[in-house]
């Protein structure tokens, strides 16, 4: 077993090596721009492009023509909600979404707001998943575009995407999915869901960074705007030179996912159980989100009076993330479960593991006697273990906010 | 986020863990944080007959800096009077772990853990007023 132990794969996954194989050529020898019309050069790397188009909508279950290549799930994200809202905008100025999206989405949201439109930020029910009627509530005559995850980035909760989309329909309002943790891991039909815009990225299924793709449907056609303007690629809907070596990785990530997703997902989640099987005897553990409407490979857990970031120090040969945005610089604890309506305390605890295609079980139980030994001693060091202990009632003692 | 060795050091062999008996008239607690705020620091200081600190612990929940921090200064005050050991700055805390910027309010903590534990040792003693009266 090789250290550090990699459970971080909702942050990113290796390129898979039958990736990379199928990548290399695309650099070296088959380096022709797709969009050359005039040889062969340009000939065969359009084919390739068309190839992995094909292999990427047939994942979602979309033509192919309903692919757009981007450069990732940002530009995605932008191009969906930004383009559809400037199209849409004679129709009304009003978005709804969720409080537990990415960055991605919200502040791309607040860009619109500062561009004029409005915005409903919709908090999910303390197991993650938007309250429908509480959708259909928030909805307005002047509502134009929906934007609701599939699946969540931090407790891996499976949104109700077929019956938004069933809503949305039914009143003419687009609708955007970041289906970003989704492809590759549950099953995406987009001949079954009503949704409009959707985005996905390759380098969480095991693809290369910077290679995306938002899917625009057709039946019933849906409008954007472009956002970035130039040669005319993809249709005028996002022109700049296609990277060939980058969609070829893509289209070859999809094509496997395609293929192993089912026995995968099986092992996936067996690891997973044996890592929350690992660690929920013992006291104060709360696993964060629904642990049914999740995909397999996400355990989201607060360890109750250890401070996650000191966790993560701790377990050091483990790499995973803190809920609790610490590490990146910020003191705020997870949004995500602050909107759960996780306390502060408990949302500053947790851990994101998120396990993937090359976890194996011996790795798992690395990880769980690790953690289970460092958690013991984080909690010799905490006076709050101490006062829990000894029975206080931690919300009743007066802290000194600092 | 790198941290510095010296941290990474008190993180992994933090000094003088543990509790005192609250009660004990010779010992001064301080708690200082909030569980809110992912910081808590509960820090001791048993006081001889000369007023001299002669022994810390500690107990911290917090990041790696928050827990390195407090357990620098349990190594600092002890040997030191209580005037001396008030006179501990944050800044040397920061320096002496070399603290990036994010992580100053740790040391800032620590600083204020050290005064509420002096505060309190001399509340027990009646010293507080005592000092507040010749300040006067």
């Amino acid at each position: 077993m090789k250290l550090p132990i990699y459970l971080d794969y909702s942050a990113t996954t290796p390129v898979d090596p039958r990736v990379a194989q199928k990548m290399i050529p695309f650099l070296t020898e088959h380096f022709g721009n797709p969009a050359s019309r005039s040889h062969a050069f340009g000939w065969e790397a359009e084919q390739a492009v068309e190839e992995a188009r094909g292999h990427v909508a047939a994942l979602l279950n979309a033509d192919p023509k309903e692919i757009i290549w981007t450069s990732g799930a940002t530009e995605g994200n932008n191009l969906a909600i930004k383009g559809a809202a400037h199209f849409y905008k004679g129709k009304g100025k009003h978005i709804v979404t969720m409080k537990t999206e990415h960055k991605a989405v919200l502040d791309t949201v607040r860009e619109l707001e500062r561009q004029g439109f409005e915005a409903t930020y919709l908090d999910p029910q303390p197991d993650g998943l938007l309250d429908l009627e509480e959708f259909k509530a928030a909805l307005r005559p002047d509502t134009v575009l929906v934007s609701v995850m599939m699946v969540n980035n931090e407790t891996g909760v499976i949104q109700p995407i077929a019956e938004i989309g069933e809503i949305c329909r039914a009143k003419g309002i687009i609708f955007h999915c970041d289906a970003v943790q989704a492809a590759g891991k549950i099953p995406v039909d987009l001949q079954k869901l009503k949704v409009d815009l959707l985005t996905v990225t390759a380098h969480k299924v095991y693809g290369p960074k910077g290679i995306g793709a938002l899917y625009v449907r057709r039946k019933p056609r849906v409008r954007i705007e472009a956002q970035i303007h130039g040669g005319g690629h993809e249709r005028g809907l996002r022109s700049g030179t296609l990277a060939t070596h980058q969609i070829v990785g893509m289209g070859e990530a999809f094509r496997i996912a395609k293929l192993e997703i089912g026995a995968e997902s099986e092992r996936i989640r067996a690891l997973r159980d044996r890592l929350l099987n690992g660690l929920k005897d013992m006291e104060e553990v709360y696993v964060n989100g629904d642990l049914e409407r999740r995909i397999p490979g996400n355990l989201n857990v607060s360890f109750n009076f250890v401070e996650g970031e000191s966790l993560i120090m701790a377990i050091k040969d483990v790499a995973v993330s803190s809920g609790s945005a610490c590490t990146s610089a910020s003191l705020e604890p997870s949004y995500v479960l602050r909107a759960l309506g996780r306390s502060d305390e408990l949302a500053h605890s947790s851990i994101r593991f998120t396990i993937g295609r090359f976890t194996t079980e011996e790795e798992i139980d690395y990880a769980v006697k690790l953690l289970r030994a460092k958690i013991g001693k984080l909690r010799e060091l905490s006076p709050l273990w101490e006062m829990y202990k000894e029975g206080v009632d931690l919300n009743s003692v007066q802290w000194a906010a600092h | 986020m790198a941290y510095s060795d010296k941290v990474i050091d008190h993180y992994e062999n933090p000094r003088n863990v543990g509790s005192f008996d609250k009660s004990d008239e010779h010992i001064g607690t301080g708690m200082v944080g909030a569980p809110a705020c992912g910081d808590v620091m509960k820090l001791q200081i048993r006081v001889n007959a000369q007023g001299v600190i002669e022994d810390a612990r500690f107990k911290t929940y917090g990041c790696g800096s928050a827990i390195a921090s407090s357990s620098l200064v349990t190594e600092w005050v002890k040997g030191k009077t209580l005037d001396q050991a008030e006179t501990i700055k944050n800044t040397q805390i920061a320096e002496e772990l070399a603290l990036p910027p994010v992580k100053i309010h740790c040391s800032i903590l620590a600083e204020d853990a050290i005064k509420a534990a002096i505060t309190d040792y001399r509340k027990k003693h009646g010293l507080e007023a005592e000092k507040q009266a010749k300040a006067a």
